[in-house]
């Protein structure tokens, strides 16, 4: 479980990112955290594998206060994917940079192997084994980056802006990945402002704004909440855009799912029909 | 935070800001010659005050301070090696003109890193690019030469994200041996200079694609032009040269260990 209590923190040229966050993540849950850019979203996950250690208040991981454990030590629980793949590239091949990892880790070198095999096919990158991690396209070092990460199995797993330039189709796949993942008993953490594809996965949402938590709840709950979503800066899905215009005369609001909006929709055609 | 950014570039409205980056340099220059030609405290110690109004001027008294605590250091290592060296290699008689000279020494240090720091504090690297530019260096040189101090905070920026990202894959960067050290920087330096050099090639297409370089003479917007107070500043810069050349010819300075006997 991951514990965050009352975080303060303030960058060394005095920007304070967070003020008073406090959070509680259970394993095995599915956390999206959102908000406008600057909210303080980053800074906060970066707080969860060690990187950033609070100015004030604690953060545990599994009781293990973070200012007390080496990043590298966290590190191996809490697998941290960075926005720009590109931060991390630097292997010759894709298997030598999907094996940094594990050698980091000490890894023995027949466990490599096989995790670096495993990691390949989840990520459906077999084929490029022995090519460059530079000649691939953005979408592809994507992948790369997230199989780097997730080859060494972390019980936690940190994405920061997942879909950003991801095609639709690439991030309907990341879509299914990310649930198959959550499915394995992972806890899964995503950072976005892709209200469009958090209403499609239907995680449990924190929102954050100007270094503070200001809701947090179902997806369902929180997106379709006018007044803490304008005051995180974030837009309505369009679905719940549709129906907060229906409000008046009489659908539910707290609708973020086409099939169910469907549903309700095709049902009042039927009564009127 | 760390003392450089005792000499980067801070925007302030004030008239220090305003001056002419020739005018400064002239100044800097100045500065650098007459705090050669002293070693003994008095006229340096004067020198080290003497600035200090232009830095009040400027309203950059916090970062100048800061440069002047980074350069603290190196001070106290310039001081020690000279009170070492001269110890043993110098033929002073007395360990307290040993420590005065050494002192002094270490003060010229602190005055040039003085200067610089209010130099680089004040000067833009755009207004430095124009001063390049009417000095007649190419266009080409003084564009590469902005555009690199422009992209020095970008590059350190994601030099710190890219170490985050490494260290998220369990890379630790400190201990082992030299050897062991400089093999962890790879995985730094390889993305660090792989999107160095992508950046550069884009920045040359969206610069191509905004006509760079299709003219020959180009004119510049704003156009330096030297005022009443870029001239008052070289008239001190020139004052202080020539007194100083005549102090150091005609009047023999005394030593503080000397005066205090007194
Ligand atoms: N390395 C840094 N140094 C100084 N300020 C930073 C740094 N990184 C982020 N910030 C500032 O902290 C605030 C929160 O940033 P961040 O956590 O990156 O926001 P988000 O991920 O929600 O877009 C912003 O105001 C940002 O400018
Ligand atoms: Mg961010």
């Amino acid at each position: 479980m991951i514990r965050i209590q009352d975080v303060f923190f303030s960058y060394p040229n005095g920007v304070e990112a967070l003020k008073g966050v406090s959070l509680e993540i259970q394993d095995g849950e599915f956390l999206a955290i959102m908000g406008q850019n600057g909210a303080g979203k980053t800074t906060l996950v970066k707080h969860i594998n060690g990187l950033l250690k609070p100015t004030k208040g604690t953060v545990t991981v599994d009781e293990a206060d973070t200012t007390k454990v080496s990043v590298a030590t966290l590190a191996k629980k809490v697998g941290f994917v960075f926005q720009n793949p590109d931060h991390q590239l630097f292997s010759e091949t894709v298997e030598e940079e999907i094996s940094f990892a594990l050698r980091n880790f000490g890894f023995s070198e027949s466990a490599i192997k096989e995790r670096v095999n495993w990691a390949l096919n989840l990520l459906d990158l077999a084929e490029y084994r022995k090519v460059s991690p530079f000649m691939l396209s953005g979408g592809e070092r994507k992948r790369v980056a997230l199989a780097s990460v997730l080859a060494w199995d972390p019980k936690i797993v940190i994405l920061d802006e997942p879909t950003i330039g991801q095609d639709s189709q690439q991030k309907e796949r990341l879509r299914q990945f990310i649930l198959q993942l959550n499915h394995l008993g992972k806890t899964v953490i995503i950072v976005t402002h892709d209200v469009e594809f958090v209403a499609e996965c239907k995680p449990q949402v924190v929102l954050m704004s100007q270094g503070k938590v200001i809701a947090q709840g179902s997806a369902e709950k929180v997106l379709t909440n006018l007044e803490v979503v304008t005051q995180a800066s974030v837009v309505l899905p369009q679905i719940s855009q549709l129906f907060a215009n229906l409000k008046d005369i009489g659908f539910p609001t707290e609708v973020i799912d086409v099939n169910e909006a469907t549903d309700i929709l095709l049902g009042r055609l039927g009564d009127s029909r | 935070m760390s003392m450089f950014d005792g000499f980067k570039f801070r925007s302030v409205n004030s008239s220090v800001h305003k001056m002419d980056p020739r005018a400064k340099f002239i100044y800097v220059c100045v500065m650098f010659a007459v705090a050669v030609m002293f070693s003994q405290i008095i006229p340096l110690l004067v020198l080290l005050i003497i600035q200090m109004p232009l830095v009040f001027a400027a309203r950059v008294q916090k970062e100048w301070l800061r440069s002047m605590k980074g350069a603290a250091g190196f001070a106290i290592i310039i001081f020690l090696m000279n009170v070492f060296s001269l110890y043993f290699y110098g033929n002073y008689e007395s360990l307290s003109a040993i420590v005065e000279r050494s002192f002094a020494l270490t003060l010229r240090f602190m005055v040039l890193i003085e200067s610089f720091s209010v130099f680089f504090l004040t000067t833009s690297p755009d207004l430095l690019g124009l001063a390049l530019e009417q000095s007649r260096v190419p266009y080409e040189l003084c564009f590469a030469f902005t555009t690199a101090v422009r992209f020095v905070p970008v590059l350190a920026e994601e030099a710190q994200t890219i170490m985050d990202a490494q260290k998220a894959r369990g890379l630790e960067l400190e201990g082992g041996s030299f050897i062991k050290k400089i093999r962890n920087y790879i995985p730094i330096l390889i993305p660090l200079i792989v999107n160095a050099i992508r950046r550069s090639l884009e920045l040359a297409e969206t610069m191509e694609s905004r006509a760079w370089g299709a003219t020959q003479n180009r004119t510049n917007l704003y156009v330096l032009r030297m005022g009443r107070k870029d001239f008052l500043l070289m008239l001190f810069s020139f004052a202080m040269l020539v007194v100083s050349v005549y102090v150091s010819l005609n009047v023999q300075i005394p030593n503080i260990i000397y005066l205090l006997n007194i």
